[in-house]
């Protein structure tokens, strides 16, 4: 893997030149979050080296299968000339520790869009190959999505100082522990409650309305083409892999010709090679899929940290709405008259009027009220504020995060539509050689 | 009869006859032969002008290959373009089946001018060169040359078929199959590219539709949305090409396997004939010692001649196809080159455009 150059201060490596292989690319993108150079990414480079299978006993008692995945972490000072590279510091996680570490961070950093985990089952895929969740191909992809997590993670400006996720990195045993006394289980459910919730608010921050719009329709359009992709790939599969039969068919018609044989059996093999090629093209462009998931689930985030903003807002304009209410009924039982129905109002009509003892205390008791109202709006109107600029200070972290992203992943796609026609090219060129030997 | 193997239009030195087709409009309409015999540096004195140009229907040309037939019965003749179709299925007025068939009548009339003996048919002739082919009178007054030779139908039994002739059988079987093997084949793959062609075009769509959504990210994603399109176009290209050239010329040497195998059937019966008439003969000169009768003498000339021109035409046959499949096989091979150049170029030449901006971004930026 491509180290950063520790000198430079330059952005984003420039492809120079169509002969960049996709995995290349993919590693500047790599290389563009660890030059990103948080201080945690300073100190340690981490990988997602192997993976595992286990079996083990469940939480019921049963026999179950699973993987595990080996994380690496070595120190991030160059190897001098000719010395060996420090043994890393290993352990294994498997993926339900990565869920329990996502899920303690969106619970502690509401504010901040958490990048998500590679998905937990296979699915816009195509041929129905790689369906398994055991599946050698399958168990791969996870792997690089679960290092990339964990780079994501490493090289975010807040996120990377977590102390929490450094023991994930490093504390194989009490790590789970360590999660469980943070007590973020119990923000879990609120979390989960205010999400679900159906709540109108008056005056949502018009960025939130427009960012959770965009996340919105950014998942409906790349659902689609992830879905309109697998169908492209299932056609052209079938296409490549008709050509198959011309191998077959030339090969028995060369019997029984005599000068015509040898390039009518020669063409026919590279028609075998062409149709054996589609396996490898498709399987690169999984990397692509893989891609554009990351952030078809990165939307999800988004929205989760929009709807944050609209709670936060909601309990607000509530505790603001309470006070006016408050102010309201102070002003009334002080100057004596009922502008607004209240069931003391009412019962002090039917029933007579209250003593000035019992109105001076109830007076005060309101008076103290309001003050601790006004202290709530106060806090509150500090929370969304404070909530509304580190949220969007990310926000457009991720927005700058996203553009080059997918442009990346767009020119790596076009690299890979390039290497596939060359392929086309060259096994077309070698058949037509042997077309002309006939 | 025909003896010897006098030298074709084509190799003889001169100037060979081209045809040029043009067709009017509808497919019933009259198509237009010209024949060009290269000013007078031609010897073909039975032509008595350089040029010609004639309108012939394809009832002419099947008129032309069955006075052939008649005529030159021991010869190959090249098949036409199927006579019959059905009118729901194909449109007989459609610009491709016109030039479909067009290119097939002028390679079937190709193939008569090189043939050494065929091209010196006066059928061919008043065909190339008469205004109006008055086929009712039947041009027997030009007929000088052939008498015409009674097919006998059925009726007589081989003994022996020489092995050469039952080789030539074998093939035409087997290479007949082969030939319907690589027709399903092609189709297969037309309907596979027609059926990835109906998805690649939606997912182009998608990317236009996300383009809406975006700023930085709107020229990359237009970029790949037109490179999809710049493929489609291609693929229809290539997918036309393939039905129009490819499977047109696949289905001709169908029937030309058909006529050869005709020809051969020909030459087993004038062998039964010639077989039969000598048994009969052998007989009657056992009981009654007359001699030999000319007619038995006739049939065996008969049959020896049948099995040369038979071999000199397989042989011509053999080396046409062999030019014919390399030319159509290589011609295979360059469309699709050139459909994945076309594609190879539009992506390209994203990158190109996508990288500019790239390093055009990092100039404003360090500015």
């Amino acid at each position: 893997m491509m180290m950063a150059d520790s000198g430079s201060n330059e952005e984003v490596a420039v492809i120079v030149n169509t002969d960049i292989t996709s995995t290349e690319s993919e590693n500047n993108l790599i290389n563009t979050m660890v030059e990103r150079g948080t201080a945690l990414l300073r100190k340690m480079e981490i990988n997602v080296a192997e993976a595992e299978k286990r079996t083990g006993k469940n939480t019921v008692n049963m026999q179950e299968t699973y993987t595990v995945y080996l994380i690496e972490i070595r120190p991030a000072e160059t190897v001098p000339e000719g010395g060996t590279p420090a043994t890393p510091d290993t352990l294994w996680r498997r993926y339900s520790e990565f869920e329990l570490l996502r899920t303690y961070l969106l619970v502690t950093y509401p504010y901040i869009i958490i990048p998500p985990l590679p998905e937990k089952r296979a699915e816009f895929v195509w041929h129905k190959l790689a369906a398994d969740n055991l599946d050698p191909d399958f168990v791969e992809r996870r792997r690089v999505g679960l290092e990339n997590f964990l780079l994501r993670v490493a090289s975010h400006p807040v996120l990377s100082n977590d102390k929490i996720f450094f023991l994930f990195l490093t504390e194989e045993k009490g790590w789970r522990e360590a999660v469980l006394e943070t007590g973020f289980q119990d923000k879990v459910d609120s979390r989960l409650k205010s999400l679900s919730a159906m709540f109108r608010v008056k005056n949502p921050d018009k960025r939130f309305t427009a960012l959770k719009h965009y996340s919105d329709e950014l998942n409906t359009v790349i659902s689609q083409l992830l879905r309109v992709r697998v169908k492209v790939a299932d056609r052209l599969y079938g296409v490549y892999k008709v050509h198959g039969n011309y191998g077959r068919v030339f090969s028995e018609w060369s019997a029984i010709e005599k000068e015509m044989g040898d390039g009518l059996q020669s063409a026919g093999h590279h028609m075998d090679t062409y149709a054996a090629s589609i396996d490898d093209i498709l399987e690169e462009e999984e990397h692509y899929a893989d891609q554009l998931k990351e952030y078809l689930f990165y939307t999800d985030a988004v929205r989760s940290v929009c709807r944050k903003h609209e709670l936060i807002q909601y309990e607000l304009e509530i505790v603001a709405q309470d006070l006016v209410h408050k102010k309201q009924q102070k002003e009334e039982l002080a100057t004596g008259t009922v502008r607004i129905f209240s069931l003391k109002g009412m019962t002090s009509k039917l029933f007579g009027q209250e003593s000035q003892e019992q109105r001076e205390s109830r007076l005060a008791a309101l008076e103290q009220s309001i003050q601790e109202g006004e202290e709530t709006l106060k806090e509150k109107n500090t929370e969304c504020h404070e909530f509304v600029q580190t949220a969007w200070e990310d926000i457009e972290r991720f927005k700058e995060q996203k553009d080059k992203d997918l442009r990346e992943a767009l020119i790596s796609y076009a690299i890979m539509q390039i290497s596939m026609c060359k392929k086309g090219i060259q096994v077309w060129s070698n058949a037509k050689e042997c077309f002309n030997k006939m | 009869m025909s003896v010897g193997t006098p030298r074709g239009l084509a190799s003889s030195g001169q100037k060979p006859i081209a045809e040029i087709l043009h067709p009017l409009s509808a497919a019933e309409e009259p198509l237009s032969v010209t024949v060009n015999l290269g000013g007078d540096k031609t010897t073909r004195v039975e032509f008595d002008l350089p040029e010609y140009c004639v309108w012939r229907r394809y009832q002419d040309f099947d008129w032309l290959r069955t006075k052939l037939e008649d005529s030159q019965p021991t010869h190959l003749i090249p098949p036409l373009p199927e006579k019959f179709v059905m009118k729901g299925v194909v449109d007989r007025f459609s610009e491709e089946f016109v030039e479909t068939r067009m290119k097939a009548l002028d390679k079937f009339l190709k193939r008569i001018a090189d043939h050494p003996v065929l091209s010196f048919n006066p059928h061919l002739n008043a065909f190339l060169t008469a205004k109006d082919l008055n086929k009712r009178q039947g041009l027997a007054l030009l007929t000088k040359v052939g008498e015409s030779v009674k097919y006998v139908a059925g009726g007589y039994k081989l003994r022996a078929r020489p092995a050469e002739f039952c080789a030539m059988g074998e093939y035409l079987d087997t290479f007949n199959q082969k030939l319907g093997t690589i027709d399903r084949i092609a189709q297969r793959i037309l309907k596979e590219q027609s059926e990835y062609l109906t998805e690649l075009r939606e997912y182009g769509t998608v990317y236009s539709s996300w383009v809406g959504l975006e700023d930085e990210l709107r020229r990359p994603l237009e970029g790949v949305a037109g490179c999809v399109t710049t493929c489609c176009g291609a693929l229809e290209d290539l997918g036309e090409n393939m039905s129009q050239d490819f499977l047109p010329v696949l289905r001709e040497y169908v029937l030309y396997v058909e006529s050869m195998k005709n020809v051969l059937r020909k030459r087993d019966q004038s062998q039964a004939e010639y077989e039969a008439r000598l048994e009969a003969a052998i007989l009657r000169k056992q009981e009654d010692r007359s001699p030999m009768p000319v007619e038995v003498e006739k049939c065996q000339d008969k049959v020896e001649c049948f099995n040369a021109d038979l071999k000199a035409d397989w042989e011509r046959w053999q080396s046409n196809k062999r030019q014919d499949f390399k030319q159509l096989l290589t011609g295979m091979a360059d469309k699709n080159i050139n459909h994945y150049e076309k594609c190879q170029a539009a992506w390209e030449s994203l990158i190109t455009l996508l990288q500019d901006k790239q390093t055009e971004d990092k100039t404003s930026e360090t500015n």
